[in-house]
C-alpha cells in the first residue's frame, strides 16, 4: 500500500471520532458534519504535506479545530453585523439528536467559551493527552490544563444550578426540559436589554 | 500509525470509585458529603457522561454522506 493510501485509510477511520468531537464542539449535527467534511477535503488536498510517521490524529484534529475557530469567528462577525440581535445563534439551540439523556450536557457545553470547550472535548471526552491537545490547539500544555480546569468548574456550576435540576444524582436526567432551562442562562437577553 | 492509532482511546476509568474512602477527619462525620466531595462527584459524573456521549456518536459510524464524498474524492483522484 502506498503511503498516500495509508493516510487515506487513516482519514476514513478517523471520521467517527472527528464527528464526535465536532458535535460536542458545535452542539449541532449539521454544522458538525459540515466541519468534518471541510476537514476531510482539506486533509485530502494537503495529503502530501502530512509527514509519514507523525501523528495523523493530531494532524486531522488540528485541521478540524482551526476550521471550527474560523467558522466560529465568522458566525460571531455575522452576529455583530446585525447589532447583536441574534447572539443566541452563536450558541446552538438545544437540538434533538442522539440520546435525550445527553441534551442537558450538550446545551451546557455550548455555554463554554470555545477554548474551554476544545480542551474539555479533546482531553475529557476524546482521550487525547495534554500534549496532543496542546499541539492541536497550538498552545502550551499548561494552558490546556488551566482551560480544562476552568471548563470543568464552569460546567459543574452550570449543571448544578437551581432550575437545572442537575444534582450529582441525576446529571444524566432525561428530563428534556432541563436542557431548555440551561439554554435560557445563555447571555442572549439582548432584545430585552435593548428596550 | 494508521487506523489503529486513531481509534485508540484511554481506558474508561471509573472516577466515582475514588470518592468512597475519604472524609475521615474529625468534624466531617455524619454531616453528609462536604461541598468539595459533592463537587468531585458531580465532576466525575460529568466526565463519565462526556465520554458516554462521545462514544454514542462514534457508534454511529460513518454516515452515507461521507461514504459518497469519499467515493467522489477517489474518483477525481484517479482521473488525475
Amino acid at each position: 500500500m502506498r503511503e498516500e493510501d495509508i493516510v487515506r485509510e487513516g482519514i476514513i477511520a478517523a471520521i467517527p471520532r472527528l464527528r464526535a468531537v465536532a458535535i460536542s464542539l458545535t452542539g449541532n449535527t449539521d454544522r458538525a458534519d459540515d466541519l468534518v467534511q471541510e476537514t476531510m477535503l482539506r486533509a485530502y488536498a494537503n495529503i502530501e504535506k502530512f509527514q509519514p510517521g507523525s501523528n495523523l490524529g493530531a494532524w486531522l484534529f488540528t485541521i478540524l479545530r482551526n476550521q471550527f475557530r474560523s467558522e466560529y469567528r465568522k458566525r460571531k462577525r455575522e452576529v455583530e453585523d446585525v447589532d447583536g440581535r441574534h447572539v443566541e445563534s452563536l450558541t446552538a439551540s438545544p437540538e434533538q439528536f442522539g440520546k435525550v439523556e445527553f441534551n442537558e450536557l450538550r446545551s451546557a457545553l455550548t455555554l463554554l467559551p470555545p477554548e474551554q470547550r476544545e480542551a474539555l472535548v479533546l482531553v475529557g471526552a476524546s482521550g487525547f493527552s495534554y500534549e496532543e491537545a496542546a499541539e492541536i490547539c497550538n498552545c502550551a500544555v499548561g494552558t490546556i490544563k488551566s482551560r480544562l480546569n476552568r471548563a470543568r468548574t464552569r460546567l459543574s456550576q452550570i449543571l448544578a444550578m437551581p432550575g437545572s435540576n442537575a444534582t450529582p444524582e441525576d446529571v444524566g436526567s432525561s428530563d428534556s426540559r432541563n436542557a431548555m432551562d440551561i439554554a435560557t442562562l445563555a447571555p442572549r437577553n439582548v432584545e430585552n436589554s435593548e428596550g | 500509525m494508521g487506523a489503529e492509532s486513531l481509534v485508540r482511546r484511554k481506558p474508561q476509568v471509573d472516577m466515582t470509585k475514588k470518592e468512597t474512602t475519604r472524609k475521615t477527619g474529625p468534624g466531617s462525620q455524619r454531616k453528609g458529603p462536604t461541598p468539595a466531595a459533592v463537587d468531585r462527584e458531580l465532576q466525575a459524573k460529568i466526565g463519565a457522561q462526556l465520554r458516554a456521549m462521545h462514544d454514542d456518536i462514534i457508534e454511529q459510524g460513518v454516515p452515507d454522506r461521507f461514504q459518497e464524498l469519499l467515493a467522489r474524492l477517489d474518483q477525481s483522484k484517479s482521473k488525475g
